[in-house]
């Protein structure tokens, strides 16, 4: 049995919604009643002190503290509320290009809460860690077999630190070998972090243009590439989900001019198990355990970005290394931190620990076939998505794509509707908006990476409802531009945000206090 | 084969490749040549059970000593506290675990209004006017003071404390590295505490830890007044965040930026991550402040609401101008210690603090009546002090394991103090006996006379 | 033909920004096409009074919600007044970009300069390319 060509878009589309009650609730600060207590201390058990005659009168803070007091009830209350005003990829597709907001496997939340990984100290006897250093041991020999690196390093808390620290080795090589490189070559395709990671170790950014088929061309590096250049930081695929065909030829042109290839690896859902960055000339790549990994994305974070290098770059690694020994009573695990020509340390103990337990479990999880699953399904949603839209809206490259596409709203100019707007729309049919003005080199660009999370259902009630939209901004786009009309607010003054910044509660009465 | 993560049916994907004029999987790697495939299937484990995947991370969890099989002694920048029940049950839920950045403020009011109850409380505690959306941990918080001060004074030397704790000196050694900066250690006198150091008009920030690396609770003032005499910025960096409820307020003390790390507000210990680092200022700073940043505003119709703003400081628009090229903040954990922070309040956080001195204060006590055991530093102390024990630190700590213990942390392990020298915690997770029994051994009777 | 506002007096740059001879001294801004592009600006940094700009080189920067840009000197002088609204009322550089939204007044160090630069017609083709 198979499901019947879904009807007409206009006359099916409700997208994900329907009608409901959704719940005030104000600031913590504004609940706040004297005397109200939300957790109950055991009682002293060791002598009470005043700590005015232990610390001295001024070190003690006289002023109340700030802080509201609240019941647990109204604690409970309160933040269960405020969830409820939030999207989130367990109650729907999260379409975001470059962000891959596949499912967050419940049992990773279990294992991360075992007291063994949640309550142990990274200051703790390495001997009374040797399960913590074993995990940590496995999913670094893992994630060098996925991506064909040589070696791992956990520590980067984020992708934009794992970023750091390869350019960081990569700048530590080149003054190892006394070179004088100032400079990283930059796709015009490029994630900020890019730019924002290279200028951070001192180096100039010389921007490569995509060609006309999206994708970089050797001939367009070999016209930057001199020995002035440090490395090239590559996205593939790129930032328009496009595989970036010639790799092989870039890298060699890089190499041949003495320079390093730094891949960043926010797209490696589209590869799994087909393709390995290291086997493309990649030296240094760093992951993102949050997109690919589906560590979950906790409302901006913790993410965690584990750096993957080539052996050339080992001396490099941030410290203190983990290593493995084998013995009699089996594999013993120790820290290495007398490494001389280390980057040195990015965070201050192991990196996001909670973080490679989920992705240790998922990868255990899922094992080969289960990964290769995950790139072959992510693409094919992507393609399936591009397929059934490309006739609406505008498609700026038209090629065959990888994890995720990129459309643009150049068709509802006219009727002089922007990606702004119909991501706001899409709001109003209980969809996040995916990526909009993103990458650059679109104008009005909207990127949408439905991962291999969604089914096909989900899909199409995806694109009937843009598709709906499509037909709203000739229709009425009025109503578009002022959407959108179901959610908790309507559009937000973000102008009057940047303006008049305020970025803290202030009781009423007291505005007019000196600040704090 | 079928997985549970990935819905799609052989008919699905039939009926997919069908409605693209595809005729299997394969086709839609065409753009990737044969050259570049890997060749094999991923040498990686084949998948496992979610039962069996269960009893493989309890196998490894079980290899780990942990708050649950020892009495915890250890401090040393990641704290030991209780964390009510509320708080994980609270933050489990999906809506906040598995949303993403606030980006599209309609949809994300629950993370953006969290934040902005966090940020309020940062900046009153650290007794500033503004604290961002958080950043990774203490380390990088301090690390990324620091780049403020060098910015906004165009000046390059940051003298630090020697009680910073040693790996926010190596992060911040490492960040610094391929700038022109210079750093210089100011080191600690014989009672725990940092020596006022050279100021000059090179000076871009002084660094000092609140309370310091060794438990001792430094005098700021001094060192707000030396560095501003000289146009410099005071930079107080706070590991264990609980001292906020109890000590005047770095803010009111002359510090121009106050950064530190968070993670004793709910955070689980987790082998060092993730954590929860923080970083407040005074509003005239307020564009060098790197992360995100939660403001207040309304919507169309008047109605109240928050949004992320002043990203034009950020990454994804400067670009290789950002103030940092941080891109997430610690959401999640921000969100554990909002609920945490709510939850004990304005009289639960101070009596906490307090009672977390008093231990201190017995367990100081208990040292001084134990012959061979010795108070090294004269400071006072809040949750930790340095004891040095008769024979040798790792010899007393393995006493300790012996009666259940974590006993501390031997301080020569980080390249300070002797080898006699243990740095010991006492939060309110260890009770009266507890601690009682760990002075006997770290000194036993045999040993001292 | 540009929709936008080009005052004839005004000399115009490839950076869009504009200048304006007024006596003794010149009068800087940027143009209407560029804060339509930009979109609510939302803060400006500046050099001070005193303060020599360079023609060509970058003397400050103007933010807008969701972009960020340099700005650059269109002619050579020293800063003889920077527009006090800018701090409070940013937006007046939306709303009206060449009167009450002037961002500096300097004073002309080489009015061979002007020479360098467009008219309002050129200017107004030179918008006209970069739209198709």
């Amino acid at each position: 049995m198979s499901a019947s060509r879904t009807p007409e878009p206009a006359q099916r589309a409700t997208g994900n919604v329907a009608n409901g009650i959704t719940y005030e609730e104000p600031l913590l600060f504004e609940l706040s009643r004297d005397g109200r207590m939300g957790y109950r201390l055991p009682a002293l058990d060791v002598p009470a002190v005043d700590p005015r005659t232990v610390l001295g009168e001024d070190q003690v803070r006289g002023d109340r503290l700030d802080l509201p007091e609240l019941s647990e009830v109204e604690v409970v209350r309160h933040f269960t509320r405020l969830s409820t005003w939030n999207a989130a990829v367990d109650l729907g597709l999260y379409p975001l290009g470059s962000c891959t907001m596949k499912y967050n496997p419940k049992v990773n939340e279990r294992t991360a809460r075992l007291p063994g990984f949640a309550h142990g100290h990274p200051m703790q006897p390495v001997a009374l860690a040797q399960g913590f250093l074993d995990l940590a041991w496995r999913l670094e020999q893992h994630l060098g077999e996925i991506s064909g690196m040589d070696h791992v390093s956990l520590q980067p808390a984020a992708g934009a630190q794992g970023e750091l620290a390869g350019i960081m080795m990569i700048r530590a090589y080149h003054e190892r070998s006394g070179q004088k490189r100032d400079q990283v070559l930059i796709p015009d395709t490029a994630h900020g972090t890019n730019p924002a990671s290279a200028a951070l170790n001192s180096y100039g950014v010389v921007e490569i243009p995509s060609g006309p088929d999206g994708i970089l061309h050797p001939e367009a590096v070999a016209a930057v590439m001199n020995d002035r250049v440090a490395a090239i930081m590559i996205t593939n695929p790129n930032t328009l989900g496009l595989f970036e065909k010639h790799i092989a030829a870039i890298c060699e042109i890089v190499h041949r001019g003495g320079g390093l290839v730094y891949g960043d690896g926010a797209n490696l859902n589209a590869t799994l198990g087909i393709a390995r960055p290291g086997d493309l000339g990649i030296d240094v790549m760093h992951f993102n355990l949050h997109k690919t990994f589906s560590t979950p994305h906790g409302g901006g974070g913790p993410g965690a970005g584990p750096v993957g290098i080539k052996d050339i770059l080992e001396p490099y690694l941030p410290s203190p290394v983990i290593t493995r020994e084998d013995s009699p009573e089996g594999p013993m695990f120790a820290l290495d931190d007398k490494r001389p020509r280390s980057i040195g340390r990015l965070h201050g103990h192991f990196g996001n620990v909670g973080m490679f337990v989920r992705a240790y479990t998922y990868l255990r999880s899922l094992g080969p076939d289960g990964l290769r699953r995950c790139s072959e399904m992510a693409v094919l949603n992507a393609n399936y998505v591009l397929a059934r839209l490309r006739d609406r809206f505008h498609l700026p490259y038209d090629e065959p794509v990888m994890h995720e596409c990129v459309l643009s709203d150049r068709n509802l100019e006219e009727a002089g509707v922007t990606t702004l707007d119909i991501a706001k729309r899409l709001i109003d049919y209980g969809y996040h908006p995916p990526t909009t003005y993103f990458p650059l080199i679109v104008s009005g660009a909207l990127m949408i990476e439905p991962t291999e999370s969604e089914s096909l259902e989900g899909l199409d009630r995806f694109i009937d409802t843009l598709l709906t939209i499509e037909q709203e901004a000739h229709a009425d786009p009025e109503m578009v531009r002022a959407a959108p009309h179901r959610a908790r607010h309507a559009r937000l003054d973000e102008t009057r945000a940047a303006r008049h910044p305020v970025l803290r509660w202030q009781p009423p009465a007291q505005e007019d206090d000196p600040a704090n | 084969m079928s997985f549970p993560y990935i819905p799609h049916t052989p008919e699905d994907i039939q009926q997919m490749l069908e409605a693209m004029n595809l005729r299997e999987i394969e086709d839609l790697f065409d753009p990737i040549s044969e050259k570049y495939r890997l060749q094999r299937p991923l040498a990686v484990p084949a998948a496992a059970s979610e039962q069996e995947v269960t009893r493989e991370l309890g196998a490894l969890a079980a290899r780990n000593a942990n708050l649950d099989t020892h009495d915890w002694f250890l401090g040393a920048g990641t704290y030991p506290h209780f964390t009510p029940s509320v708080v994980d049950s609270l933050i489990s839920r999906s809506e906040f675990t598995t949303a993403y950045t606030p980006y599209q403020p309609e949809i994300s009011q629950g993370t953006l209004q969290t934040i902005y109850e966090w940020q309020t409380m940062i900046a009153s505690l650290t007794g500033v006017d503004v604290a961002n959306a958080s950043m990774y941990d203490g380390a990088s918080a301090t690390t990324e003071a620091a780049l403020m001060a060098l910015r906004a004074t165009r000046r390059s030397k940051i003298l630090v404390s020697a009680g910073i704790h040693p790996h926010y000196l190596q992060v911040l050694e490492s960040y610094t590295a391929g700038l022109d900066a210079e750093i210089e250690v100011l080191p600690l006198d014989a009672s725990g505490r940092t020596q006022l150091g050279e100021v000059d008009e090179d000076t871009a920030c002084v660094i000092i830890q609140q309370p310091n690396f060794l438990g001792c609770v430094e005098s700021l003032p001094q060192f707000a007044e030396e560095a501003h005499a000289k146009g410099s910025l005071f930079i107080t960096s706070v590991a264990e965040a609980l001292s906020l409820a109890l000590l005047e307020s770095p803010g009111a003390q002359g510090a121009d930026i106050v950064c530190g790390e968070a993670q004793s507000f709910g955070v689980p210990m987790s082998f060092g991550g993730p954590n929860l680092g923080f970083l407040a200022t005074q509003t005239k700073r307020l564009r060098q402040l790197p992360g995100r940043l939660v403001g207040e505003t309304v919507d169309v119709n008047g109605r109240r609401g928050f949004v992320l703003t002043l990203s034009t400081r950020e990454q994804h628009i400067r670009r290789e101008r950002a103030t940092s090229n941080i891109c997430t903040n610690q959401g999640l954990c921000l969100a554990m210690a909002t609920v945490y922070l709510s939850l004990m309040g304005r009289q639960g956080l101070r009596q906490l603090a307090e009672q977390n001195l008093a231990r201190v204060e017995y367990a100081k006590e208990q040292v001084r009546q134990t012959p061979g055991l010795e108070l090294l530093h004269s400071a006072t102390h809040f949750n930790e002090f340095v004891v040095r024990v008769p024979d040798h630190a790792e010899k007393a700590l393995g006493r300790a394991l012996d009666v259940g213990s974590l006993g501390g942390l031997a301080l020569s392990r980080v390249g300070m103090g002797s080898e006699q020298d243990v740095l010991l915690c006492t939060t309110e997770v260890v009770n009266k006996a507890a601690i009682d029994r760990l002075i006997r051994a770290l000194a036993p009777q045999e040993i001292s006379s | 033909m540009s929709e936008h506002e080009l005052p004839e007096e005004c000399f115009y740059t490839r950076e869009d920004e504009w200048v304006r001879h007024d006596g003794d001294r010149a009068y800087l801004g940027i143009t209407d096409y560029a804060q339509n592009q930009l979109g609510d600006i939302v803060f400006l940094e500046l050099p001070e009074v005193g303060a020599t700009i360079a023609q060509g080189e970058v003397f400050g920067v103007i933010e807008s919600v969701k972009a960020v840009s340099d700005l650059y000197a269109p002619i050579s002088g020293e800063i003889l007044e920077v527009n006090a609204d800018l701090a409070e009322t940013p937006e007046v550089v939306n709303e009206s970009c060449y009167s009450d939204g002037w961002l500096l007044a300097i004073k002309v160090s080489d009015t061979g300069e002007f020479d360098t630069l467009m008219n309002a017609p050129d200017y107004a083709q030179y918008i006209q390319e970069r739209q198709d």
